[in-house]
C-alpha cells in the first residue's frame, strides 16, 4: 500500500483512533508506563527487559515507530494527522516509542532521499524494527569542525572497497551493529572526494575503543578500520556524493539535537521547586539566597523563551512546507541554556550536587553530576557553536567576504 | 514570527509599506527637530487606517482584529520609531473595554477607535515603577494625586489613572495640570497634577483590573521595542557589509560575525516571547505570565542591541545624523516603563511561589 493521501476525513481519523487504542490495549505492557529513557541509546548498551523486548517487536511490526515512514520499507505509512492522533493516543497511557537511534533520527530520512531501491529494502525495514544500531563516522582525529579534511581511505578493489583509516567521537560505536560513514574515495578534490558508505562494525579489521570522558562514562569510541572490505553495494548514492548526502543527514541530526543539553530538563522539575527544596524559603515567601534566586529565575525566564521558540520553529516549518531560517539558532541557543541550567544546579545543591558515587547522595543528585559533564559535550558535537555561528552569520544573515 | 492568518497578513504589510515609504526614521527627525509630540497628519493616516481601533469591538466603531494584529502594526511602526500615541491610545481604550459600563463605552470608544480622541495611562507616581501602587485618591468623584512621566500627555484628552481603590477615568479639563519632562527620547512626556479633578471609575473590570491593564502595557511596550530591535540589528547588518577597513568588508570578520549571530539568536527568542504575550492575551490564559516574560525579554536584548548598535557603527553611530542613537535613548525609557529588568524578574519569580 501506498501512502495514503491526505487530507483524512473525520470518519477516517475517528476509526483510526479506535484501531490505535486497540492496538495499545492489547500490546502496551502497562508495567513499562512513562519508563522510557530518552538519551539511552547514546548513554548505555541498555539491557531489553521481556516486557521491553515485547513492546519494541510489538510497534517494529506494525511500524508504528517510524509512523510516517512508506509501508513498503516497514514503516507505518500513516499520515501526519494519524500520527498526531497515535502519539495522543500513546500520550494517554503512558506508552512511548521503543524505535529510536541514529537509525530513525539521520539514517532513515537519508537513505529514503538518497539510497537505490535495493538499500531502502535491505537497510530500513530492520531500522523500522529496531533490530539494528547504526553509529556515525564522521568525525576524525584531523577532522572536526573541519570535517571535510576527513583522510580515511575507501580503495577501489573491483567489487569491493578496501577501507582503512580512524574515525572518532563514534557515538555507541561500542554496541553498533552498522555504521554510516563517510570515506574518501579520492584525494583529487577536498569535498568531493568524500563518499558515503554503510559499514557492518562485525567485520573483520573493525576495532572499537570506548574513549572514558571526564564524567567517567564511555559514550564515545574511537573506530579503527584495517583493511575493512566493505562491498560496493554498500555505497549509498555517487562516488563522490557524499558531502552532500552527509550534510543533508546532519540537518536531521542538529533538528533531533536542538533540544542538545537540555532535553533532561524537559521532563524535570522547575528550577524554583528544586532550590526551594534546598535552600528553603524566608517570610516573605522568597528564596533565602537573593542572588541566586535572581539567577534563577532570569535563567527560567530565558528557558521559557527558547521552549517558545521551538515550538514556533515547528509551527513555522510546518506552514512554510521547509525548515523555517530560525531553525539555524536552535542547536546554539538550547545547548547553551541545557548547561546553564546544569551549573546552576550544582549551585542549588552545594556539594551534593557533585557527589561522583555512593553513600550519602540521592540517585538523581548522582546523576546530575554526570549530567553535567556529559552535557559539556553539547556544544561541540552535531556542529559546535562556533560552526553555528559562521553557518547563521554566513547563510542566514549573508555576512560574507565580498558583499 | 508567529504563522498569521490572511487579516493579519495584509495589516502588517500594509504597516510595513506605509512606514517605510511614508514615516521612515527620518520622519521623527524632523518630527524631532519641529519640537512637536508626533506628526498630526500621520497620527490622522494611522486613524484612517483603522490602527486606533484595532483592539476595540465593533459595535464601538472598532475592528476587534485582536492584539496580536495590533501588535505587528506597533511592531512596524517601532521600527521608524514613530512618534504616535497608538500605544497609549489603545491601552486606554482596553482598559474602558475591560471595565467600563456601556454608557463609558459607548462614550469614549467610537472617539478613540476614530482617532479623534487621545488617551493615555497614568499608573506610576516616581521615576521607576514599583507595582500597582498608588497614593492617589477619589473622594466625592473627585480625584486628587501626581503621575509622574506620564506618556503622550500632552495631547491626551483622556486619562486612564491608577487611584488607591480602582481605575478611573479623567477627562482632560479642570483640576488637571501638566508640566511637560524632557527626556532623552525628545517624545512627549509630562507629570500631571490631578487636583479634585472629576473621576468615573471603571467599575465593571474586577479586582485585577489594573493588572490586566499593566499585562496589556507590557505586551505592547514589548512589541514596539522588538521593532526596535530589529531596525537597529538590520541597520547595523548594512554597515557591516558596506564599511571596509584593511581592504574588507566589516561583515567578513568572524569576531563581528558572531557577535551578530548572538545578536540575532536573542532577538529571535524574544520575537517568541512578545508573539506569545500577543497570543496570550487574544486567548486569556495565563496572561500576567507572558506579559511579564516578553517585557524582561524586551528589556534584556534591547539594551543589549541599542548598545552593540553602537559600538559595530563605531563613531558614526554616535552622531546625530546617523539613527542608531535615536533607539539607544528610546531604548532606556521603554525598559523603565511598566517595570525594568530586575522587577519583572521578581514578579515572576512571585508568580512561580519562590
Amino acid at each position: 500500500m501506498a501512502t495514503v493521501a491526505e487530507p483524512d476525513t473525520k470518519a477516517d481519523l475517528d476509526s483510526f483512533r479506535e484501531e490505535a487504542r486497540a492496538f495499545l490495549a492489547e500490546n502496551f505492557p502497562p508495567e513499562l508506563r512513562g519508563k522510557n529513557n530518552l538519551l539511552s541509546s547514546v548513554e548505555e548498551a541498555g539491557e531489553e527487559s521481556p516486557a521491553e523486548k515485547a513492546w519494541r517487536v510489538a510497534m517494529g511490526e506494525k511500524g508504528w515507530g517510524t509512523p510516517t515512514w512508506p509501508k513498503e520499507y516497514g514503516g507505518g505509512g500513516l499520515t501526519k494527522k494519524q500520527a498526531r492522533i497515535l502519539e495522543e493516543e500513546m500520550a494517554k497511557v503512558g506508552a512511548w516509542n521503543p524505535i529510536g537511534g541514529m537509525g530513525v533520527m539521520m539514517l532513515g530520512p537519508t537513505l529514503l532521499e538518497f539510497a537505490s531501491e535495493e538499500q531502502k529494502h535491505e537497510h530500513i525495514p530492520p531500522i523500522c524494527k529496531g533490530e539494528i544500531r547504526w553509529c556515525q563516522g564522521y568525525s576524525e582525529p584531523n577532522a572536526g569542525s573541519d570535517l571535510a579534511n576527513l583522510q580515511t581511505m575507501a580503495e577501489d578493489k573491483g567489487d569491493h572497497y578496501l577501507v582503512n583509516g580512524q574515525k572518532t567521537w563514534t557515538s555507541g560505536g561500542q554496541w553498533a551493529d552498522k555504521c554510516f560513514c563517510l570515506v574518501r574515495t579520492s584525494r583529487a578534490d577536498k569535498h568531493k572526494g568524500i563518499s558515503f558508505l554503510l559499514i557492518d562494525m562485525h567485520a573483520p579489521g573493525v576495532e572499537v575503543k570506548p574513549i572514558k570522558m571526564i564524567s567517567g562514562m564511555s559514550p564515545f569510541c574511537e573506530t579503527f578500520f584495517t583493511d575493512v572490505s566493505v562491498p560496493k553495494e554498500n555505497l549509498v548514492g555517487e562516488e563522490g556524493q557524499g558531502w552532500t548526502i552527509g550534510k543533508r543527514l546532519l540537518q536531521h541530526e542538529r533538528t533531533n539535537l536542538s533540544g542538545g543539553g537540555a532535553l533532561a530538563a524537559l521532563n524535570s522539575q522547575p528550577l524554583g521547586k528544586v532550590a526551594e527544596h534546598y535552600i528553603g524559603l524566608d517570610d516573605d515567601g522568597k528564596l533565602a539566597d537573593a542572588e541566586l534566586r535572581v539567577k534563577i529565575v532570569d535563567f527560567e525566564m530565558r528557558w521559557n523563551a527558547f521552549l517558545l521558540t521551538a515550538r514556533r520553529a515547528m509551527e513555522e516549518s510546518k506552514a512554510a512546507g521547509g525548515v523555517s531560517d530560525i531553525s539555524s539558532i536552535l542547536k546554539k541557543a538550547g545547548t547553551k541554556l541545557g548547561q546553564e541550567r546544569a551549573e546552576l544546579m550544582i549551585e542549588i545543591m552545594g556539594l551534593r550536587g557533585l557527589g561522583w558515587e555512593g553513600e550519602g547522595f540521592e540517585q538523581k543528585e548522582l546523576d546530575g553530576t554526570r549530567a553535567w559533564l556529559f552535557g559539556k559535550a553539547t556544544t561541540i558535537y552535531g556542529g559546535s557553536t562556533e560552526i553555528q555561528n559562521n553557518i547563521i552569520a554566513k547563510r542566514i544573515l549573508g555576512m560574507l567576504d565580498h558583499q | 514570527m508567529a504563522v498569521l492568518n490572511d487579516e493579519q497578513e495584509m495589516l502588517r504589510d500594509m504597516a510595513r509599506e506605509w512606514t517605510k515609504n511614508e514615516h521612515p526614521v527620518d520622519a521623527w527627525r524632523k518630527v524631532r527637530d519641529a519640537g512637536q509630540p508626533f506628526d498630526a497628519d500621520a497620527w490622522g493616516a494611522m486613524a484612517e487606517m483603522g490602527w486606533a481601533g484595532i483592539i476595540i469591538p465593533e459595535e464601538h466603531g472598532g475592528s476587534d482584529f485582536g492584539w496580536l494584529s495590533l501588535g505587528l502594526v506597533i511592531e512596524e511602526l517601532g521600527k521608524s520609531l514613530a512618534a504616535s500615541p497608538l500605544v497609549a491610545s489603545a491601552l486606554a481604550a482596553s482598559a474602558i473595554v475591560l471595565g467600563g459600563s456601556e454608557e463609558q463605552k459607548a462614550e469614549f470608544l467610537p472617539r478613540l477607535a476614530a482617532g479623534e480622541l487621545i488617551g493615555t495611562l497614568a499608573f506610576d507616581e516616581g521615576p521607576r515603577h514599583t507595582g500597582l501602587n498608588a497614593s492617589t485618591s477619589v473622594h466625592d468623584g473627585r480625584l486628587t494625586g501626581t503621575k509622574a512621566f506620564v506618556h503622550e500627555a500632552s495631547r491626551a484628552g483622556l486619562f486612564v489613572v491608577l487611584a488607591q481603590d480602582g481605575v478611573y477615568l479623567v477627562e482632560k479639563g479642570k483640576g488637571i495640570s501638566v508640566s511637560k519632562r524632557m527626556l532623552a527620547d525628545m517624545r512627549d512626556h509630562a507629570e500631571i497634577d490631578f487636583n479634585d479633578a472629576p473621576a468615573q471609575k471603571l467599575a465593571a473590570g474586577g479586582d485585577d483590573l489594573a493588572q490586566k491593564i499593566l499585562d496589556r502595557a507590557r505586551v505592547l511596550t514589548a512589541a514596539e521595542m522588538l521593532g526596535m530591535c530589529q531596525a537597529v540589528f538590520d541597520t547595523t547588518l548594512d554597515y557591516l557589509k558596506q564599511r571596509v577597513q584593511f581592504n574588507q568588508v566589516l561583515s567578513s570578520f568572524q569576531a563581528l560575525q558572531h557577535r551578530m549571530a548572538d545578536l540575532y539568536t536573542e532577538i529571535e527568542l524574544t520575537r517568541s516571547a512578545v508573539e506569545a504575550g500577543l497570543q496570550a492575551i487574544d486567548s486569556g490564559f495565563a496572561v500576567s505570565e507572558a506579559a511579564t516574560l516578553a517585557k524582561a525579554r524586551a528589556n534584556d536584548t534591547l539594551h543589549l542591541v541599542s548598545k552593540e548598535g553602537i559600538q559595530l557603527h563605531g563613531g558614526i553611530g554616535m552622531t546625530d545624523e546617523y539613527s542608531v542613537g535615536f533607539y539607544l535613548k528610546r531604548a532606556r525609557v521603554l525598559e523603565a516603563a511598566w517595570g525594568s529588568s530586575s522587577h519583572l524578574r521578581d514578579a515572576y519569580a512571585r508568580m512561580k511561589s519562590y
